[in-house]
């Protein structure tokens, strides 16, 4: 297995499947970079350094650099996938969903529902997301539970290169439209992949971790927030089970269920703000599913009900923070 | 022109299809059989089949809330459109979609849509499909007026013109965008060609009303895009019968508009006159098809009153493909 980090297993998993299926194609801004410039084409490859050499290999037809008009590109997409193909559209920061939600909401999301399943959108919207590098309230965000409450649309967010790479080829051989999730710090994290064919299956919550005294749910950057907690509490005799969701729609339900059953205890975090968010809703699913196996109030460890705020030290604040989950591990422990 | 007798028929039965299907429709809605909103096409028959007789099943289009007329032109089932209007199990989208929501992939109609300007987009992402694989195809997005101001409209035009994609934007300006008049919301002197060729492209102009007119202009521009010079545009000045939906009295109309319209700017009473004048065709032919296209349509609602309604537990399937 060769070791790489989630940027080289987003880029490695694009260069594969397209040129395993011509009818995939990449679009999207500066997703090759120069275009109309002296210094020329490929001078960026995506800000993010996802799409790099892209260009090179598959060419301007099957790469496309876009204006900056997200509503075009998620909509051309839509468009795209209806006529054939498989289109992954780059959205450089989850943010700008908000100018392009049309297409992804009312459009690609209900085509197949609003057509009498006659139709499949086959369309993969990669979007950079998350807070951690003081980019502020418009470029910090994760819309993970906003896009999870639509029908119609999926939902993914890997945590390590092996389940970028995983995701991503299922994401590329499904027919339906994926909202594909980065999490914009964890693009160094590196990891052992497998080589040749990956494929990670939506809905299959992964077991990070098995403790037994209490159940963490987690998804992207906050899995890594988790392990750190769960290893230090190992070290005090504290087990935890800690699930990474994988994908947030479809939701391993069962896979919650059973390890909130073992344990009792449940602490949900979540990189959003608390309402209508994930964690609510997983605690309502819970709640509802699994009440008297509950031996404490299920926590939720969310950032505040604001924006995200620009500078370090409150960025930092707002951020569920490995301390603040520990602070919750205790109370659902100490609950009786 | 050089359109045969075969050509001339069958383009006078689409018109007098959607036309007679709408006209129905507008009667059967009194009835309160039909639930949910509906908009009516009536009265722009020669723009959707002036623009859709050039069109084979191969190429695309996406169309507005104001549907039907491109459905019927672009080949759709009459009947399975009149059972998901009527919400029918077997309606063309199995009573999921309704009227604003009709599509037929078969066919190359990716889909009414409920979302004014939200087609353009799309169609710019099938004409992209189209030029990667070299077949020929275009992908046509009709617009109203009312689209015309949308944002994704801008946005789809410019990415069609920098990607040099086969898409074709057909503005249908009826003069209403719902009830506001194109003289105050469109401000460009009223004009949506020169919007159009503002953004690089190549537009024409030609009177909706009229089929000839519009098969003509349609035959330059489709020989334009299909000669690989990137997208192009066209306004069609046409007129709307009925309301912005199907109940709208229509109290922004001027005195006496609306019989001026039916009596002036009729596209089937100007298409009888001039294969009439010109010998073209016998009127009496235009009879027996408006004759046939009546039984069709009473058949269509006939076995769209019998069809069986969708099974309630059926509400969530259809979803996904796979989930």
């Amino acid at each position: 297995m060769a070791v790489m980090n989630i940027r080289e297993a987003i880029n490695h998993t694009l260069h594969a499947e397209m040129e395993r299926d011509p009818s995939i194609i990449v679009l999207g801004e500066d997703v090759v970079g120069g275009a109309g410039t002296a210094g020329g084409q490929e001078a960026i490859g995506g800000i993010w350094g996802t799409t790099g050499g892209l260009y090179a290999k598959f060419g301007a037809e099957r790469v496309i650099d876009t204006p900056i008009s997200e509503s075009a590109i998620v909509g051309a997409a839509a468009g795209a996938a209806l006529a054939g193909k498989r289109p992954v559209a780059e959205l450089m920061f989850a943010d700008f969903i908000g100018v392009s939600l049309d297409q992804l909401w009312n459009q690609m999301g209900k085509f197949r529902y609003m057509f009498g399943g006659k139709t499949k959108c086959p369309a993969v919207v990669r979007m950079i997301y998350g807070a951690g590098m003081n980019a502020a309230a418009q470029h910090s965000q994760s819309v993970y539970a906003l896009l999870t409450s639509m029908p119609g649309l999926k939902v993914v967010m890997p945590a390590t290169p092996a389940d970028a790479k995983g995701l991503l080829t299922e994401a590329l051989r499904g027919d339906d439209p994926v909202m594909f999730m980065e999490h914009k710090t964890l693009y160094g994290v590196k990891g052992e992949v497998p080589d040749g064919e990956h494929r990670q299956r939506f809905g299959e919550a992964r077991m990070v971790r098995e403790g037994g005294d209490v159940t963490i749910v987690a998804c992207g950057r906050m899995v890594g927030f988790s392990e750190k907690v769960s290893d230090k509490l190992a070290g005090e005799g504290i087990g935890v089970d800690l699930l990474d969701l994988r994908t947030t729609s479809p939701l391993d339900e069962e896979a919650i269920l059973d390890s909130v059953e073992a344990t009792g205890r449940l602490v949900i975090v979540d990189e959003s703000p608390p309402r209508c968010s994930l964690a609510s809703d997983i605690a309502s699913i819970v709640a509802a599913r699994a009440f008297t196996s509950l031996k404490a109030p299920p926590a939720m460890v969310t950032g505040p009900h604001s924006p995200i705020p620009f500078a370090r030290e409150l960025e930092r604040a707002w951020v569920p923070s490995p301390p603040k989950i520990e602070d919750a591990v205790r109370q659902v422990l100490a609950f009786r | 022109m050089q359109l045969s007798r075969d050509d001339l028929l069958g383009a006078y039965r689409r018109m007098a299809t959607i036309r007679q299907f709408e006209e129905r429709l507008h009667e059967e809605i009194k009835t309160g059989e039909i639930a949910g909103f509906t908009h009516l096409y009536c009265g722009q028959e020669a723009a959707a089949v002036g623009v859709c007789d050039h069109l084979t099943d191969d190429d695309y289009i996406v169309s507005t809330h104001r549907g039907h007329g491109h459905c019927i032109a672009k080949g759709c089932d009459v009947k399975g459109m009149m059972k998901e209007i009527y919400g029918r199990r077997d309606g063309l989208c199995k009573g999921r979609g309704g009227s604003m929501h009709i599509a037929d992939l078969s066919v190359g109609m990716l889909g009414a849509n409920g979302i004014v300007g939200a087609g353009a987009p799309q169609a710019v992402g099938a004409a992209i499909a189209a030029k990667l694989d070299g077949n020929g195809r275009v992908a046509i997005a009709f617009s109203g007026d009312g689209a015309c101001n949308q944002g994704t409209t801008f946005e789809a035009m410019n990415l069609a013109v920098v990607v040099k994609a086969p898409a074709i934007f057909v503005f249908e300006n009826n003069h209403y965008s719902e009830h506001t008049g194109v003289d105050y919301a469109v401000g460009t002197n009223k004009d949506i060609a020169s919007r159009a060729e503002a953004f690089g492209m190549k537009a024409w102009r030609a009177n909706g009303c009229d089929y000839f007119d519009t098969y003509d202009a349609m035959r330059e521009l489709l020989d334009h895009v299909r000669a690989g010079n990137g997208p192009a545009a066209i306004e069609l000045d046409t007129e709307r019968f009925y309301g912005h939906f199907e109940g709208d009295p229509q109290r922004y109309r001027g005195p006496g508009e609306l019989d001026r319209l039916r009596e002036d700017r009729d596209c089937l009473k100007a298409f009888r006159a001039r294969v009439g004048e010109a010998k073209l065709l016998d009127i009496a032919e235009l009879d027996a098809i408006d004759a046939e296209v009546a039984q069709l349509i009473d058949e269509s609602v006939t076995e769209a009153r019998a069809a069986p309604a969708p099974d309630p537990a059926s509400v969530a399937e259809d979803v996904y493909v796979d989930y």
